[in-house]
């Protein structure tokens, strides 16, 4: 799987649980700032990930991933 | 008008007879039911297949992504609260929000989301529970929420007095402006639990009615053929003001909210006292805060949810109250008791009829009890109304009177 390809089904998520555009999605896009993502839904965002791309992502990990290119790196490096 | 008075300067609802006030008011005063049989899947184990279910789906109002985190009654008391705030003229108004204050209850809460994510989380475990989870059951989920959207910063109120909420949301709003806590009080109720544990519930106390197949007729207070009422689901929002506060800014007055009386029954968890000693009281106290004459009451838009004992214990209270005189409407008879949100309804249809001088019918009182009062059957009726009282009651033992005039 690309980086391209990660980026695709991130976006696919945003849009279903937060309503965010998939053309505003890219890597060095702040997920709070940027997008608009409150926390309660970057919960779901995880487990929607975590699901869809067959990763774990551990709650301690999650404050790390605070653009969606640090979500595409902890992805790809771990699925 | 004393400038400590408190009017209604804004009206908001959905239920099941339309999606806004004037879509409501239209289909009461033509004597529409909004009670249908049920299509879920679900309906088809439950001895009652029937419920007064909204007009209009919340998410044709509010986006996908948004009904996502938000209980159907929160949804819904943010649709009725939204209405309700552009009616009184206070978009963009530029209010002080540190005097706004919101007060808005529900007899049960959030139970649609409770019941769903219980079964995701039996199905799919915990991590699958939405976040949003707490949020959207919690009971002050509503009140928060509008308060959330408004910006109200003088305190987000909920109260929860079963079927006497509404009402008792309003009355609490109007204690908070004669307080001097607040100048606006965006006050109402809300409810949406239709589906198959509260309806069994309520079944097994069989307070409900079995009338599965004609869904239209189910609901008949006063009739002798009533058996239970029918569950229904909507929200009705009001906005109070203090009347200078109003005048100031030249805000519409609908009505004056004159006054209010609550009572509790030490009787009984559920059945009201028989001879509706607390109720009589309530209404006692109404009249007495108001300082409004019994003979000034013309109408009242009676509780009368269509069960066998409530609605001519409520007919005694009314006569040892007011006395005979009064001419009464069941609004019930076509909403459907809509719980929570019943007394803030009814308060729109109270404030309307005093507004339009005329009171929606009490549809399918075809045999009426005997020793009634005067009930406008089956046709609206034409008729000046200086004062109304709008009476709730509740499991619980929660009786609340609320009393508007003309402003």
């Amino acid at each position: 799987m690309t980086r391209d390809d990660i980026i695709a089904g991130l976006a696919e998520i945003l849009e279903e649980v937060a309503g965010v555009n998939p053309d505003d999605v890219a890597e060095e896009k702040s997920f709070t700032d940027e997008l608009d993502v409150d926390s309660l839904s970057m919960v779901e965002v995880v487990v929607a990930a975590e699901e869809k791309f067959g990763v774990k992502i551990p709650d301690n990990e999650v404050q790390n991933l605070k653009t969606v290119g640090d979500a595409v790196s902890y992805i790809e490096s771990n699925a | 008008m004393p400038t400590t008075d408190v009017v209604v300067t804004g009206l908001g609802a959905t239920t099941p007879l339309g999606g806004d006030v004037a879509a409501t008011w239209d289909a009461m005063l033509a004597g529409r039911s909004g009670v249908s049989a049920l299509t879920q899947e679900w309906a088809a184990q439950l001895p009652v297949r029937i419920a007064a279910q909204l007009a209009v789906e919340p998410s044709e109002k509010i986006d996908r992504v948004k009904m996502r985190r938000l209980d159907r009654s929160e949804a819904i008391a943010l649709i009725a609260a939204h209405e309700a705030w552009a009616d009184a003229g206070l978009v963009d108004a530029g209010l002080d929000t540190e005097r706004l204050a919101v007060s808005i209850g529900s007899g049960i809460g959030g139970a649609q989301t409770l019941l769903a994510q219980d079964d995701i989380l039996e199905a799919s475990g915990p991590r699958k529970v939405s976040p949003h989870t707490v949020p959207m059951l919690m009971p002050n989920g509503p009140a928060a929420w509008v308060g959330l959207e408004l910006g109200a910063k003088a305190g987000v109120h909920s109260v929860a007095s079963a079927c006497a909420t509404g009402a008792e949301a309003i009355s609490l709003g109007l204690d908070i402006i004669r307080s001097g806590r607040a100048d606006v009080v965006v006050a109402g109720g809300t409810e949406a639990v239709v589906h198959q544990l509260p309806i069994a519930g309520f079944a097994s106390m069989r307070a409900m009615s079995v009338r599965n197949d004609e869904p239209e007729k189910a609901s008949r207070p006063w009739d002798k053929a009533r058996d239970g009422f029918v569950l229904g689901e909507g929200a009705g929002i009001v906005v109070l003001e203090r009347a200078d506060h109003a005048i100031a800014r030249g805000a519409r007055i609908y009505a004056r909210l004159a006054g209010a009386g609550i009572t509790s029954d030490g009787y009984d968890i559920v059945q009201p006292h028989p001879e509706g000693l607390g109720a009589t009281r309530a209404i006692a106290k109404a009249l007495a805060d108001a300082g409004v004459a019994k003979t000034d009451i013309v109408h009242v838009n009676a509780h009368a949810t269509s069960t066998p004992v409530g609605d001519m214990a409520e007919i005694a209270s009314l006569r040892a109250a007011v006395g005979d005189h009064p001419v009464l409407t069941g609004t019930k008879s076509m909403t459907g008791h809509l719980l929570g949100a019943a007394g803030a309804v009814e308060s729109i249809a109270t404030i309307l009829a005093i507004r339009d001088g005329v009171i929606p019918p009490t549809i399918n009182l075809d045999d009426p009890e005997d020793g009634l009062l005067d009930v406008a059957a089956h046709k609206a009726r034409h008729l000046e109304i200086p004062a109304a009282l709008n009476n709730s009651f509740g499991f619980g033992g929660h009786n609340v009177a609320l009393i508007f005039t003309r402003p």
